[in-house]
């Protein structure tokens, strides 16, 4: 039998030659990912169990903090220095504030505070910036001095708010929305700049007028970005006020605890008053995380 | 041998797109780019056209200026004796799935366009598309737990409810797998069938042009000049491996410059 050619025995299928030039001449699949505004990124989808408190997952955090709590006990019992009070002390001191009426009073001021600082600043940073943000001569003219100010702390405007606005809340709320102000600002301006060209070409398309552009597309649009940026503007208002209650007024968590310390060393009451902040900034934190669960906003927080 | 004619629509049509001498230059950091260059084409009502060229030869530039997404340097654009200044919801672009809103669910992106509607007839609208388009039961699923190939559904469905004449479509099954993009081709003839809009569809792919059209544009790499507009006389449903097929692809493979040899 004479030898022929395996490339005539074997010819491709049509259908099978098509696939293989289209391979050839497909282009390199476009990358859809969006710039990452912050670090702060929250992996895949999260699973639908995930909202519910479930033991499995809780028993680690739980056990540690259990098992320091027993070693900060052993510790305080076998050195009798006074360098930390004992967690039954703290314990102890949460029910001295309870029982006086100071614990729900105090937490409500700061909260009081923290709420008007920065629901202010949201309300005029993040129109602002979406403003500043879609035009962009304004960014241009307005950039350098927003570099300026953002950098500034917030606790350097301290004498400037006890000048405007003397002692009292009014100082503090604006120290928590000075120190909100920019953050948020600068998340509305990347928010609209990072909006895809194609949403806005899509809605101009559709015949859409300005005022539905901005409500039916750039605000979906930059929403996702925003809550990443209002969580973590609602923790640094949180860490602005208790430093503005150190100065500027007679209440609230940041005054416990400088008064607990100079009205009779009582570190109980700090420590207290420590524990109460942070367990306050994780609520609130929860809080904000729960939006981005929010079905129409979680497209922006997995990386499909 | 390949079929060659003129620019003009075929004359059983009546003229629906005019591109009349277009020119578009780009200029960028004080340099000039020219992307194209004197371009002439008639499009008929009804016809299925695909502008076919490598890739950043201008055809998606051409695409865009025909959307009103950009006005050419010179010569114009008219659509129906009209010329074309700005995007109109009787032409709708389509980008690849990109364009889908992710914050919609299907139902909510197909029924974009039709917010005009009152509530009864926007709803019967976007369940006859959500059914032309093969996505019964997905109505209220947000794009992101989609394929790429059902976003692609879904961006179609949204440009044909609002009924338009005109598709213009960019590399639209570019990012899908080549398996998705048969059947995706598949689909879009069925619904050109159907329908009879007058489309654009720009491609970077022979097989796709000579699969789709009634005519393939060929374009030359930039600045773009129109090279050849062959005539695909093969009725629908085209057998891919039929001689005609063949000789018609291989003719614009030639044309184009690759030898068409792996």
């Amino acid at each position: 039998m004479p030898v022929r050619s395996t490339r005539k025995e074997n010819p491709l299928s049509p259908q099978a030659r098509n696939l293989l030039l289209n391979l050839r001449f497909a282009r390199p699949m476009l990358s859809r990912g969006r710039p990452a505004l912050f670090e702060i990124r929250n992996g895949p989808m999260r699973d639908e169990n995930a909202a519910k408190p479930n033991l499995r997952v809780l028993w680690r955090p739980l056990a540690f903090i259990a098992v320091l709590l027993v070693l900060w006990e052993i510790e305080i019992r076998r050195q009798s220095s006074h360098l930390l009070p004992g967690p039954w002390g703290v314990v102890g001191g949460i029910a001295d504030l309870a029982r006086h009426g100071l614990l729900l009073k105090y937490v409500v001021a700061s909260l009081f505070r923290v709420t008007w600082g920065f629901i202010l600043a949201v309300v005029l940073a993040i129109p602002l910036g979406l403003a500043i943000g879609w035009y962009r001569r304004a960014e241009m003219a307005l950039n350098p001095i927003l570099q300026i100010l953002r950098p500034i702390s917030p606790l350097a405007w301290i004498p400037i708010a006890i000048l405007w606005f003397g002692v009292g809340d009014l100082a503090a709320i604006f120290l928590i929305f000075v120190g909100c102000f920019f953050p948020l600002m600068l998340t509305a301006i990347n928010a609209v700049q990072s909006i895809p060209a194609v949403y806005v070409n899509a809605a101009r398309n559709f015949g859409l007028g300005s005022t539905s552009l901005v409500y039916r597309v750039l605000y979906p649009a930059v929403v996702p970005n925003l809550i990443v940026g209002l969580r973590i503007t609602l923790g640094i208002a949180w860490l602005v006020v208790v430093a503005a209650e150190m100065i500027a007024v007679s209440s609230g968590l940041g005054f416990l605890i400088v008064d607990a310390r100079n009205a009779g060393n009582r570190y109980d009451l700090v420590v207290a008053g420590m524990l109460i902040i942070g367990i306050i900034g994780l609520l609130l934190d929860a809080g904000m995380q729960s939006l981005e669960k929010v079905k129409s906003f979680r497209w922006g927080y997995s990386e499909d | 041998m390949s079929q060659t004619q003129g620019i003009g629509a075929p004359i059983a049509l009546k003229t629906k797109l005019h591109v009349d001498h277009v020119s578009e230059v780009f200029e960028r950091d004080g340099k000039r780019t020219e992307v194209l260059n004197n371009i002439d084409l008639e499009v008929g009502d009804g016809e299925f056209v695909c502008l076919l060229g490598p890739s950043g030869c201008g055809k998606s530039t051409l695409l865009n200026a025909m959307g009103g997404f950009l006005s050419p340097t010179s010569g114009e654009i008219k659509v129906d004796g009209e010329v074309v200044r700005k995007p109109d919801p009787r032409r709708i672009f389509v980008f690849q799935e990109r364009g889908v809103f992710p914050w919609l669910t299907v139902e909510g992106n197909i029924g974009f366009g039709l917010s005009k509607l009152p509530r009864a007839e926007r709803e019967q609208r976007i369940a006859h598309y959500v059914k032309m388009v093969g996505l019964e039961g997905f109505e209220k699923t947000y794009p992101q737990e989609l394929s790429g190939g059902m976003k692609q559904r879904v961006e179609v469905a949204r440009a044909l409810a609002v009924n338009p004449d005109m598709l213009l479509l960019d590399e639209p099954f570019g990012a899908l797998d080549s398996i998705t993009r048969l059947i995706m081709r598949g689909e879009l003839l069925r619904i050109w069938e159907a329908e009879r809009k007058t489309i654009i569809f720009v491609t970077h792919d022979i097989d796709e042009a000579v699969q789709l059209a009634d005519r393939v544009v060929v374009m030359s790499a930039r600045p773009a000049t129109i090279q050849q507009i062959v005539n695909i006389d093969i009725a629908h449903p085209r057998d891919i491996s039929s001689p005609r097929y063949l000789e018609l692809r291989d003719g614009i493979f030639q044309q184009i410059g690759i030898a068409h040899k792996l």
